[in-house]
């Protein structure tokens, strides 16, 4: 998602323009609020060592449950040599970033990209650090550094047998030189990186004592409720204030910009009861027609259109389609999906004249911080994010930081007093950032012996970038729309090779706003391709695992991944009584990733998914068992999506209002999960995502093993699955 | 004025009757462990005990509860994270973003009172509550770690 980690950069500098002279100016940000502790000096960005030996590893990317906090400090400390067991962290604020000329780099937590792009620098600031804190025990003795070892913190001169640990000598580091050149560790004598450790954060998950973000509390707080016109880009024409304004608890009625209004109140219950008791006319403006049904005519046209995008070019796929032995063509769907994270949008923001402060849940803070500088009105010396804990992200906290904009701008209405806003659930269902709705036309060639010499895959629908940040468009093509099905490059690379090939994206946006959505344009993309390979298979009469393999010779990789959910999935094995198994492999965020599926249908249509095998190989493994976490994870999100995601719309608006009509798997349908995690390590992949591409895929081919039925759109809540 | 025992404390709150429990708990009396997910009784994030019965506080309103009914809350399940099911979540770090997580124990919590040794079965009837993580492997794993550490 290298476009997304753009957007985020530029829509910072954007949305901020006096960070641009600030970032070279070095200007300093006061340090209030919950700025961090600075009694303890630091060895560097990365590392502070308190006298109790409590090791502080700062963060600049942000947890919401992939584990990130626990996998990068793993990195720093097996540089740093420190004893893990003293090991926490902290994150700097986006404040303290441009102060500092962003010297925890990026912020940005998307694209499974938390360990893949941070693993260089948060390295070299573990080993940086070690390097200084034997520096000044050397010093201390007067004696080489290179005559001292270190283990778990405890500083050894060899040779006179003289031990200190790290919280004594932190001091005296902090005072030294940082060391031009440092040298990592080979993976493979790593101790504390690549093992299984348990997380960091468990514990104060269990008893309610982690604070979200939706739990701040600041002295003197109110809470406010709001309502957005629920027609995309639709206006608020009026609310009679006055009808609720002596309701308990109500202390101010606001609008908010041109299409929202918001109760502020003691208790954010008293907010949402007088607001929902508040007469309010919208203008639902131009797009007040809209429905499914328009959007679908949309995209259909887009598959036939002669104008296109190329993603992926080879040879000559019309005279190979038109020369074929066996023509094979399906028409494939994705409909459009909501995070619904399970904590709601909300923020805290406090506004006076000479400040804007925020509380809030995000994966960007440099953009929500943006977002705050350009919704308070001050310059961005003045403003600062603090960092909540996430109730999930998934990429609805990545790029729209809209909360952020709403709560500061009800807080510039009641100077001096820090107002949370909560979304209701519905608020939050209404006024997403969906998973983009695209199809997709898949034509196959094949020869006389099933060889498969010719492939057109058309997708249309809409893309991502044009509606968050349309300048990272090329000459207005949009390159994510292709992930994974590149022909070259370390992000998302095609795996079949085939001798006459077209993809290529028709644009067709919608005016409902998209987001990245946890493995985003891999979704739709493994889902069009691997089920039209099965499809291309049994066309061909030839086993799906050998027809692929054929394909996959040039990409060893791929191919590795394959193979082993295969030989683990027991494929070319008879399975259980009435169980199917369907295969699938994508590649993405820099990861390649493989399922097979097993799954029953019963007489009456219903379907069970028993097993999965998933493998990923993301090069380095740096905790294995929260690998295997990511990826169950990544079936439960995927196979929701599959089985009842769907986000519909009348008259402009979002009928799925609540978890009642916007279902979710639950544990009754979740299947097993039998992780295979095998780094083959050369590269850099990411785990949060990758997984989640083969989940659909292998499922649905495993239904059609099962029942004969393709089934070439979710959500499954549509499909008749008795077998014809 | 309500009356309400929350964690073996009695507390005096300003809240109108028909306020849900939920909102009560975290805004009157400040325990934000239990959360709001929906509102509806649909996923299970606000979870707390009302006399040892697993109850969705979002859909619950305060007047329905008496002054003499024991709502526990997460805060109080054990004073020190030592309940057999606090120790299996840790044992088999179970959380992702743990928001749904707190609600989850407590759903589990008088599923093993009411029935101390749960079958697979058993577990997956009354679990119930939704987790966006998709930690739903590692919770059965964790109850049925816990039920069989009870039962020595």
């Amino acid at each position: 998602m290298t476009a997304a980690l753009d957007v985020s950069r530029r829509s910072f500098l954007v949305g901020s323009a006096a960070a641009a002279g600030g970032l070279a100016l070095g200007f300093n940000v006061p340090l209030t609020g919950d700025a961090l502790a600075q009694t303890t000096p630091e060895i560097n960005a990365w590392v502070m060592v308190r006298p109790d030996e409590t090791v502080v590893v700062r963060i600049g990317r942000v947890e919401m449950g992939q584990g990130t906090l626990t996998g990068l400090s793993q990195l720093v400390a097996e540089e740093l040599e420190c004893d893990w067991s003293k090991v926490t962290t902290e994150y700097p604020t986006p404040g303290q970033n441009v102060a500092r000329s962003r010297v925890w780099g990026n912020f940005q937590t998307a694209g499974s990209r938390g360990v893949r792009d941070s693993h260089d620098y948060m390295r070299k600031g573990g080993a940086a650090a070690r390097q200084m804190l034997i520096q000044a025990a050397a010093n201390g003795w007067g004696v080489p550094a290179s005559e001292c070892t270190v283990a778990k913190g405890v500083i050894t001169h060899s040779s006179s047998g003289r031990t200190i640990t790290y919280g004594k000598v932190a001091e005296a580091a902090s005072k030294l030189e940082a060391p031009k050149d440092v040298q990592l560790k080979d993976p493979k004598d790593w101790t504390i990186a690549g093992k299984p450790l348990k997380r960091l954060d468990t514990a104060e998950k269990l008893n309610g004592s982690q604070i979200y973000s939706i739990d701040v509390k600041r002295p003197g707080m109110l809470n406010a409720a709001i309502k957005a016109c629920p027609v995309f880009g639709g206006k608020l024409k009026s609310f009679d204030a006055a009808q609720v304004q002596g309701m308990p608890g109500v202390k101010k009625v606001v609008a908010v910009g041109d299409n929202a209004v918001a109760v502020v109140a003691d208790t954010w219950w008293r907010a949402k009861t007088a607001l929902d008791a508040l007469p309010i006319e919208w203008d639902g403006g131009p797009n007040a027609a809209l429905s499914s049904e328009s959007i679908d005519q949309m995209l259909k046209e887009g598959l036939k259109a002669e104008q296109a995008f190329v993603g992926n070019q080879a040879g000559d796929v019309k005279a190979a389609i038109a020369g074929a032995a066996k023509k094979v063509e399906a028409e494939y769907g994705f409909p459009y999906q909501h995070h619904a994270t399970m904590e709601p949008m909300n923020a805290t923001a406090l506004w006076t004249n000479e400040r804007c402060e925020v509380w809030t849940a995000t994966q960007n803070a440099e953009a929500a911080l943006a977002t705050a500088v350009t919704a308070s009105g001050l310059p961005i010396e003045k403003c600062d994010v603090y960092r909540q804990n996430l109730g999930g992200g998934f990429g609805r906290r990545a790029t729209s930081h809209d909360y952020v904009r709403q709560a500061v701008l009800i807080a510039k209405e009641m100077p001096g007093t820090p107002v949370k806003l909560i979304w209701s659930r519905e608020e939050d269902m209404l006024h997403g950032h969906y998973h983009p709705i695209t199809q997709a036309k898949m034509v196959g060639a094949l020869d006389a012996d099933g060889n498969l010499t010719g492939l057109h895959m058309r997708i249309s629908g809409q893309s991502i970038l044009a509606g968050v940040n349309p300048q990272g468009l090329q000459n207005g093509r949009d390159p994510a729309t292709f992930q994974g099905l590149n022909p070259t490059g370390t992000e998302g690379v095609l795996g079949y090779t085939i001798p006459n090939l077209l993809v290529d994206h028709a644009m067709r946006n919608p005016p409902i706003p998209p987001g990245f959505w946890r493995g985003v344009n891999n979704n739709q993309n493994a889902l069009y391709l691997e089920c039209f390979m099965d499809e291309l298979a049994h066309a061909a009469s030839k086993d799906p695992l050998e027809f692929r393999r054929k394909l996959l010779v040039n990409h060893p990789k791929h191919l590795a991944v394959l193979n082993a959910v295969a030989e683990k999935g027991g494929w070319g094995t008879p399975a259980p009584q009435g169980v199917y198994r369907g295969l699938a492999q994508h590649m993405g965020y820099g990861s390649y990733v493989a399922a097979c599926a097993e799954v029953s249908v019963g007489d009456n249509g219903v379907l069970k998914i028993h097993r999965i095998v998933a493998a990923t190989d993301c090069g380095h493994a740096v905790n294995p068992q929260q690998i295997a976490a990511q990826i169950e994870g990544s079936f439960a999100y995927g196979l929701t999506a599959l089985l009842y995601g769907e986000i519909t719309l009348k008259g402009g608006k979002v009928e799925q209002e609540n978890f009642d009509s916007y279902q979710m798997m639950r544990m009754d349908e979740m299947p097993e999960v039998e992780s295979i995690v095998m780094p083959s390590g050369d590269f850099w992949g990411g785990v949060g995502e990758p997984t989640i591409f083969v989940a659909a895929p292998a499922v649905l081919n495993a239904i059609f093993a099962a029942t004969g039925k393709r089934i070439r759109s979710g959500p499954l809540t549509k499909a008749d699955l008795r077998r014809a | 004025m309500v009356s309400l025992t929350i964690n073996g404390t009695v507390h005096q709150v300003d809240a109108e009757p028909d306020t849900p429990l939920l909102w009560v708990i975290r805004e009157q009396v400040g325990l934000t462990g239990t959360k709001y997910g929906c509102g509806v009784a649909q996923c299970g994030a606000c979870t707390v005990h009302v006399d040892g019965v697993a109850t969705r506080s979002c859909s619950l309103p305060v007047s329905a509860v008496t002054p003499e009914q024991k709502i526990v809350t997460i805060e109080g399940l054990s004073p020190d994270t030592s309940h057999p099911l606090q120790k299996a979540w840790l044992e088999l770090d179970v959380p992702q973003c743990g928001y749904c997580q707190t609600g989850q124990i407590m759903a589990a919590a008088a599923l093993l009172q009411a029935n101390p040794s749960p079958s697979d079965e058993d577990i997956v009837a009354e679990m119930t509550n939704i987790c966006r993580c998709g930690t739903y492997n590692r919770i059965k794993a964790a109850i049925k770690l816990a039920a069989s550490e009870n039962r020595g």
